[in-house]
């Protein structure tokens, strides 16, 4: 009886533990760490929908020529100093300037490339 | 006596129809959004933390949904609540286009009903055709199969505009009804 129990509740702390673990994010948000931790710094977070409430999806999207597929665009910190991609408003004119690592390299470590927010589906590629 | 009980079922008829009441208030649908520091991607001990928005400031003040962000984006933009540049420097024209597309080939399912107009008010014309969609209606072989791979409308639906849960959304007309153009 007692063992029966004592099993019961270690299996729900191993599933409580196993929910804590799991990435959840806002739903569109990207993680991008195809080179910031080999490069050292924490994976960067893109929140879609603080950028939608700001701009059309065009903007980035037509104007910075950024793919609509995560993980398609090869960016480079350099590009983005020298004003291209994030580099367009992240200037410190639109948007904060480059100076700011940790506001977008904000990402837990070990945390892969990707769409996250699963408030529903888990997004292209992952059913 | 009599004064007394009838006070006392007044009493519990309140505190009935309060409790009632409360369980009905309680089934609206409440959105909720993680705080960035308990969201799991972002690292609870980065600077960061403290100085960017958490969504639900932002994101609690727009009109509700129930799937995705919880905010229906597309009356946020009609309705003014939010309003978005349309180009990176100066606020110009949209492409603008009004014709809805009717989808037929979908077996069981309701056909489904694309509205060009919510998708030009985020983006331009270029941004699905024709290396997405064929100009042409009917051009694109379009499946949920491949929806569901990210193809298509699973471009965005399912990454960033609402998610393939909503089936009705887009299957939401009767199988006899055409084109409005």
């Amino acid at each position: 009886m007692f063992r029966s129990s004592l099993g019961k509740i270690s299996g729900f702390v191993v599933f409580l533990v196993l929910c804590s673990s799991v990435a959840y994010g806002e739903y569109g948000d990207v993680v991008l760490n195809k080179r910031s931790e080999a490069e050292g710094v924490r994976p960067v977070v893109f929140p879609h929908w603080f950028h939608r409430i700001r701009f059309r999806c065009k903007v980035c999207h037509t104007e910075l020529g950024f793919e609509m597929r995560a993980g398609a665009n090869d960016v480079t910190m350099q590009q983005i100093i020298n004003g291209e991609f994030c580099g367009a408003c992240h200037n410190g004119v639109i948007a904060w300037p480059t100076e700011n690592c940790e506001l977008c390299h904000s990402g837990k470590p070990g945390t892969k490339s990707g769409i996250y927010g699963g408030h529903e589906t888990l997004g292209p590629g992952k059913w | 006596m009599r004064r007394a009980v009838n006070s006392v079922l007044l009493i519990t008829l309140i505190t009935g129809l309060s409790f009632s009441y409360i369980s009905i208030a309680e089934q609206q649908p409440v959105r909720k959004w993680k705080p960035i520091k308990d969201d799991g991607i972002h690292d609870p001990a980065s600077s960061a933390i403290g100085v960017l928005q958490n969504p639900a400031e932002a994101l609690s003040v727009l009109p509700p949904d129930t799937a995705g962000n919880q905010v229906n984006w597309v009356k946020a933009l009609r309705d003014g609540h939010i309003k978005p540049r349309t180009h990176l420097n100066k606020q110009g024209k949209l492409e603008r286009l009004d014709t809805d597309i009717i989808m037929e080939d979908t077996l069981e399912m309701p056909n489904v009903l694309f509205p060009h107009r919510a998708h030009t008010e985020w983006m331009d014309c270029a941004s699905c055709h024709d290396h997405i969609f064929k100009s042409k209606a009917g051009a694109t072989p379009v499946s949920m199969f491949d929806i569901l791979q990210g193809k298509y409308c699973g471009r965005c639906h399912g990454a960033v505009s609402f998610p393939l849960t909503e089936c009705d959304r887009c299957h939401s007309v009767g199988k006899k009804r055409k084109a409005s153009k």
